[in-house]
């Protein structure tokens, strides 16, 4: 049988020289690369917990978890407690913020937004995530702020409230687009079926479809926590410094990362107090890890099967 | 409005008349003529693409939920036109109960996907709430099978049960009509020929509308027989007649099997 082109042939001549090398060496190159990130994480983990374990030698348990954090004066205290507590106190404001806004954002994108609306809005609102956080800091002190001021008379000009309020804004578009994500992929057919039971398009939406989305919802809300704790610039410009344990927001705050700041800018030199970086940034990492982790869980364990 | 008695012929649960719908500028049904009698099982047999699918969608309204869908034309639902403003959806889709082609329970439990309808629509009752499971999984012919495992998720009964469950959740709201678009393509043939037999019981309290890609399914089940072939209603007659002496020579191709 004559054909135009003799595929048979060129395919015996091009197979053998193929080269059985590159076959392996390849796969080892894409291992390294995987593996970089991998190493890296190692890598500073293990440097936090060195720097970390001069520091807890030297400190007394009972006065890590005391209060009084006073790195710099003459008897030095280094009680993370004012730390811890603003860390949490400013993202639980921020939570505050995104989970309400950032899920029905979702609500509406995913389910009553039309394809087109839907294929405009959610570019724009990712843009709102690719800001950065300085400008979000400089948003907090220097819009913010001073709005807050005039509905709280009291109101210092560095404050947990504001910065709190930003990093919310912040990630809304992380709870949004990731629990669109999640709402976006549950199946047409159980709409259809809620639909053909009599219920109208919001009782879709809540009763079956965050439902059934609520796992991937959740995991969003635990991701954007992990965040909000690890948000450094925000805090450091609009929070202060102040160490002293308070639960009012309208008080100046510092959290764990805005220690680490100002610390490393400068101040700390050597010795106890600029040990003191590495274990605050173990914390931080072990929060943060922890965080992650019950993400993980989550979206494992409620994942509802369909 | 859309229940029994008032203005409506007797016996008759659809009067379709006139109806027209375009996906587009494509026109899906063509001036489709039908009646659907009370407590008869209709089926609507065709080749694929054919219409039967959107026309079963289009007795309750759920078309709608394509934007680009328009129709002409009216159905009469015990003396209503649904297309008319004055209707609402909600309300007619709790006496028109639809069977979809795939199981589609809710991800949640047995108990839940029952009485998903009746909750939503207003029953809190906790001993009514599980009276109706009850009554409507017995209806569905599945409550010997799930009676002990009512709490646990819908997704762990095999695919003919999660059927019947969707079943159940339609007869929970307590319809008039139940429409079935091709309830058993994906079962296999047992859970079909289940189905099948609970269609044939249920038929004494409920007008059932099924879509059907089965001619034998048809021949079975069903008392009337509408044939669609590219948007159009060919004939529509009892089944009897369709499948023994059909008039239009396009029917009897495809009952016989030369082409579809």
């Amino acid at each position: 049988m004559n054909k135009a082109v003799n595929v048979r042939d060129i395919i015996k001549k091009n197979i053998k020289s193929k080269k059985n090398k590159t076959e392996k060496i390849m796969p080892n190159i894409f291992l390294l690369s995987a593996s970089i990130s991998i190493l890296t994480t190692i890598g500073i983990l293990v440097t936090l917990i060195i720097d970390s374990y001069k520091f807890f030698a030297e400190v007394p348990v009972k006065e890590i978890f005391s209060i009084n954090l006073a790195p710099l004066s003459k008897n030095p205290s280094f009680g993370i407690l004012p730390l811890i507590n603003g860390t949490i106190i400013t993202s639980l404001i921020a939570m505050c913020v995104a989970v309400p806004v950032g899920l029905t954002a979702a609500m509406y994108l995913s389910e009553f937004a039309s394809e087109k609306s839907r294929k405009t809005l959610k570019p724009i609102m990712e843009v709102l995530a690719g800001i950065p956080t300085i400008v979000y800091g400089f948003f907090a002190y220097s819009f913010v702020t001073p709005l807050l001021m005039r509905l709280i008379p009291s109101l210092e000009a560095k404050n947990a409230l504001s910065p709190g309020i930003v990093m919310g804004i912040m990630i809304i578009p992380l709870v949004a687009s990731l629990s669109e994500d999640a709402m976006s992929s549950v199946p047409n057919s159980m709409r259809e079926g809620a639909l053909a039971l009599g219920s109208t398009k919001l009782e879709v939406t809540l009763k079956v479809v965050v439902p059934a989305a609520i796992s991937g919802i959740i995991a969003s809300f635990v991701l954007a926590i992990s965040r909000a704790i690890g948000e450094t610039m925000i805090v450091t410009i609009a929070s202060g410094s102040s160490k002293t344990l308070t639960f009012d927001i309208t008080q100046s705050m510092q959290t764990m990362t805005a220690y680490i700041v100002e610390f490393t800018s400068g101040d700390a030199g050597i010795g106890t107090g600029y040990y003191s970086l590495y274990a605050v940034g173990l914390i931080l990492f072990l929060f943060t890890l922890l965080m992650n982790l019950i993400a993980q869980y989550i979206s494992h364990k409620y994942r509802e099967e369909y | 409005m859309l229940t029994n008695g008032g203005s409506s012929q007797n016996g008759v649960v659809y009067d379709v008349k006139g109806l027209n719908l375009w996906y587009g500028n494509d026109q899906a049904l063509k001036d489709i003529n039908l009646k659907i009698e009370e407590n008869e099982v209709t089926a609507i047999i065709g080749p694929s693409g054919c219409g039967k699918s959107t026309f079963i969608k289009t007795l309750n309204r759920m078309v709608d939920n394509i934007p680009i869908v328009r129709t002409s034309g009216k159905i009469f639902y015990h003396g209503v036109n649904i297309f008319d403003k004055t209707v609402k959806l909600e309300e007619l889709r709790t006496t028109v109960g639809m069977v979809f082609q795939k199981p589609n329970p809710f991800p949640k439990s047995i108990f839940e996907n029952v009485v998903y309808g009746p909750k939503i629509h207003g029953i809190r009752n906790k001993k009514q709430l599980m009276e109706i499971a009850e009554e409507s999984l017995k209806s569905a012919a599945l409550w010997d099978e799930v009676k002990d495992r009512l709490h646990d998720n819908a997704y762990g009964l095999s695919g003919g049960q999660q059927q019947r469950l969707c079943i159940a959740r339609s007869l929970a709201i307590q319809p008039d009509v139940l429409l079935m678009d091709e309830p058993t393509s994906a079962l296999d043939p047992i859970a079909t020929n289940r189905i099948e037999e609970l269609i044939d019981e249920l038929k004494n309290n409920y007008t059932i509308a099924i879509v059907t890609h089965s001619m034998q399914q048809a021949a079975r089940i069903s008392d009337k027989t509408a044939f669609f072939l590219m948007g159009e209603l060919i004939e529509f007659s009892d089944t009897k007649k369709i499948f023994t002496t059909p008039e239009d020579k396009r029917t009897e191709d495809y009952i016989t099997g030369r082409f579809g």
